[in-house]
């Protein structure tokens, strides 16, 4: 217990660069998600195919992979950098990394949740006489988001567990960096591990009930 | 067909606009591609020299293959325990008696919600401590992938034997079987038909998580491309980083194919009375707490 008391501090701030990071992370993400489902969905094949290789691609790369290229290939080879500050800088290219990474499920997500609206619910829009932009926005975009909300939690949900890997990015003050320093000099400490697994349950568990409440809410009754 | 849900069949002006938006398309990912070109090219990344070593069979004899076979080793360790895991506790998670279910039930929804990473520090730096010094690089990935990806093929078996018909168990138990017959006899042997997707899916997260070793130091793939590579031939991060990411990358997307189509035909199977168990979510390092029935549904494998 006297370990969690004395790292607390550098454990604590650790664990409030993983909650920054994951808001970063999911603003960015759901917006980068929501272009690539645009762009799959789109009545332009190249644009379709330009979106369904780049999800399948990153989808298929080990996260790790995408952040150490990040870190080590475009900002230290190709010279990509947001900032002068070795510690910003390293944040923003993993938060840049797990925005990519997190995009290509929101994307999975969200076209999952479009997929699951019926034609025939299209087809009806269009017989009473609803424009393109009107049965899309009254008909079609309410139902998808409906489906969307409790896997877009449980995406959400992993991309905060994600954070962890930040080290991978050169990104070393996020909470698993900060426990593998204390863990240098304390030898495995279960407080210390029991006090951060315990405090990403409190951040990830709200999400994983407040979205299966709402879906739960909100379900289409088909 | 999504798009046949957005949208209608294109009339002369809507053909007219979608050969605009595809025209528009086609420079817009030409100027991406050029943009990356140009990029790669004032750093001198196309140069012969540093691409050189990955044509020669030696570089792919004493780096990569190693590498891709520690990977592989680690995959394969962990693919193993990780079924065994999830089929003990599925099971028990299943079982009649309380003080068998929910201790099993706590031990999935525990290791299901740590952060992957977590667990294997703590196991890397917890098993020096029990057993002495040595390397136990290995050992913490593959413990670390079996608890995470055991507690969540523990929910695939257990929602495999859930989606059975109820009247097939009924049925078995009016002939007169045991619980352990009904188990083993009738519902497991459809269940497995209906839970192959979802594990081949989880297989493929579990394949991308080896590259966590990276992080530890442990000799795989990734540590190949980033740590060896470019410290033997110079100047060769990106294109080794390439390689690697290409071999990852065929390696998963034939594994999720492969998914894909078996999900296909346990759909059209009719020796199950069960529908296949949708995939449970894919997103990498980790699914979550509120992933329950709440994954991806069993369409977005591929494309």
């Amino acid at each position: 217990m006297d370990d969690l008391i004395t790292y607390g501090p550098n454990l604590a701030e650790g664990f409030l660069n993983n909650v920054k990071l994951s808001l970063v992370a999911a603003v960015a993400s759901l917006i980068l998600g929501t272009i690539l489902v645009a762009m799959r969905v789109s009545p332009t094949p190249v644009l379709r195919a330009a979106g369904t290789v780049y999800v399948n691609v990153v989808r298929n790369t080990p996260l790790t992979l995408v952040l150490a290229f990040s870190a080590l290939g475009l900002s230290d080879q190709l010279g990509l950098v947001f900032s002068e500050t070795p510690r910003t800088n390293s944040f923003w290219i993993v938060a840049m990394g797990l925005s990519a990474y997190t995009a290509a499920f929101v994307c999975e997500a969200l076209r999952a949740g479009i997929n699951t609206v019926p034609l025939g619910q299209a087809e009806a829009a269009r017989a009473i006489g609803l424009t393109f932009m009107q049965s899309l926005r009254m008909i079609i975009l309410p139902q998808a988001f409906r489906t969307v909300v409790a896997p877009l939690g449980s995406v959400m949900i992993a991309m905060i567990k994600n954070t962890t890997v930040a080290t991978a990015g050169g990104f070393v003050a996020d909470s698993a960096a900060e426990m593998k320093e204390a863990f240098d000099t304390t030898g495995a400490s279960i407080p210390i591990f029991l006090g951060i697994v315990v405090g990403f349950m409190v951040l990830t568990m709200p999400i994983g009930f407040f979205t299966g409440w709402l879906s739960r809410r909100l379900a289409v009754a088909r | 067909m999504s798009a046949s849900v957005l949208f209608d069949a294109p009339g002369p002006r809507g053909r007219l606009r979608n050969h605009a938006l595809t025209v528009i398309g086609v420079l817009l990912v030409a100027a991406v591609l050029y943009g990356i070109y140009t990029g790669f090219d004032a750093k001198g990344q196309w140069e012969g020299k540093i691409w050189q070593p990955f044509l020669e069979w030696h570089t792919w004899e004493l780096y990569i293959i190693p590498g891709l076979i520690g990977t592989l080793e680690a995959a394969a360790v962990a693919a193993v325990l990780a079924l065994v895991f999830g089929a003990v506790f599925g099971l028990a998670r299943l079982s009649d008696h309380a003080w068998v279910r929910i201790p099993a039930g706590a031990v999935v929804e525990v290791f299901r919600s740590i952060p992957l990473l977590l667990l294997i520090f703590f196991i890397f730096y917890l098993a020096p401590m029990l057993m002495g010094g040595g390397d136990y690089a290995f050992m913490a990935v593959v413990l670390g992938l079996m608890l995470y990806n055991g507690s969540v093929l523990a929910e695939v078996v257990r929602a495999g034997v859930l989606s059975v018909a109820k009247g097939q168990s009924e049925a078995a138990y009016a002939v007169g079987m045991r619980k352990n017959q009904v188990m083993r006899l009738v519902l497991l042997p459809q269940a497995v038909t209906a839970m192959m997707p979802a594990i081949v899916s989880q297989l493929v997260v579990l394949l991308k998580d080896t590259a966590l070793g990276y992080i530890i130091a442990y000799v795989d793939l990734l540590n190949t491309g980033f740590k060896i590579l470019p410290a033997v031939f110079f100047g060769s991060l990106i294109p080794a980083a390439i390689v690697i990411g290409i071999i990852y990358v065929a390696l998963n997307m034939a594994l999720s194919y492969f998914a894909t189509w078996l999900e296909g035909r346990s759909r059209r199977s009719r020796k199950t009375a069960a529908a296949p168990v949708a995939p449970p979510n894919a997103a990498g390092v980790a699914a979550g707490l509120g992933a329950k029935g709440g994954g991806v549904p069993p369409d977005s494998g591929a494309d």
